[in-house]
């Protein structure tokens, strides 16, 4: 659970630098910042496989919960469509719905 | 005349479930397909896996998957027959074709691309068998940082 709030905080900073981004390092000031790459665009994956349980056990963590793409950097596209194969495979039970 | 679609069936058989079990769950689907005057273009197992929660009394499966071509009717009777089948601890058909069909495009456009900036560095469109060496160890890289 801690885990969490300081995930959001992060994150909330990350939006705030939001306008640094392109111009690197310059609004963070050495503050770590995370990544805010689409994994999907960098790695040039065209189709998300709902059977794929390795790719999709990344934007799952403990909880079980699907990760909110402002902390995973994936485009709203690709959130999208990660989205539905993630619900096709939880009913697949190939991931959980919930895990505590 | 209906049109045909292409289809992902994946089905869960109770882990109790013998050679000759899954055998007849295959000539059903089979059955069924031929009857819509569909085809099966793969079959595959995917094999024993542990499931993510319990379904019913169930804590693994045989995954089967089956990718069959057909009417939207013939997955409407199927999906009716696999429910009533008491070994099928579950199943789930999703449409593909659309999205193959749009995986495929921007594959196509992606590579199009690369080929017409290859194009203005002056080198030929596709990569030279020397530089596909270079570049052969780059999935692996990829691949350990994924299971890290």
């Amino acid at each position: 659970m801690n885990d969490a709030t300081g995930d959001r905080g992060r994150g909330g900073r990350a939006k705030a630098g939001d306008k640094g981004r392109r111009h690197g390092g310059a609004g963070g000031g050495g503050m770590f910042r995370r990544r805010r790459i689409c994994k999907f665009r960098s790695e040039k994956i065209d189709h998300i496989d709902y059977k794929d349980v390795k790719l999709l056990m990344q934007f799952i963590p403990e909880r079980g919960k699907i990760q909110p793409r402002r902390l995973t950097g994936t485009s709203a596209k690709w959130q999208r469509k990660l989205q539905v194969a993630l619900k096709r495979a939880r009913e697949l039970a190939l991931i959980p719905y919930v895990t505590d | 005349m209906s049109i045909v679609k292409q289809y992902e069936l994946v089905y869960i058989v109770a882990p109790d479930a013998t050679e000759e079990q899954l055998a007849e769950l295959h000539k059903l689907v089979e059955g069924v397909v031929s009857r819509f005057s569909g085809t099966i273009d793969r079959t595959e197992a995917l094999g024993r896996r542990k499931l993510a929660y319990q379904i019913g009394r169930y804590k693994e499966g045989l995954y089967v998957l089956e990718v069959i071509s057909g009417p939207g009717d013939m997955i409407k009777e199927l999906d009716r027959r696999l429910k009533v089948t008491d070994n099928v601890v579950r199943h789930l058909v999703v449409r593909v074709d659309e999205d193959l069909r749009i995986a495929a495009r921007a594959k196509a456009r992606r590579q199009e691309a690369v080929g017409r900036r290859r194009v203005a560095r002056g080198l030929p469109a596709e990569p030279t068998p020397e530089e596909q060496m270079r570049l052969a160890p780059r999935p692996d890289e990829r691949g350990e940082e994924a299971e890290a």
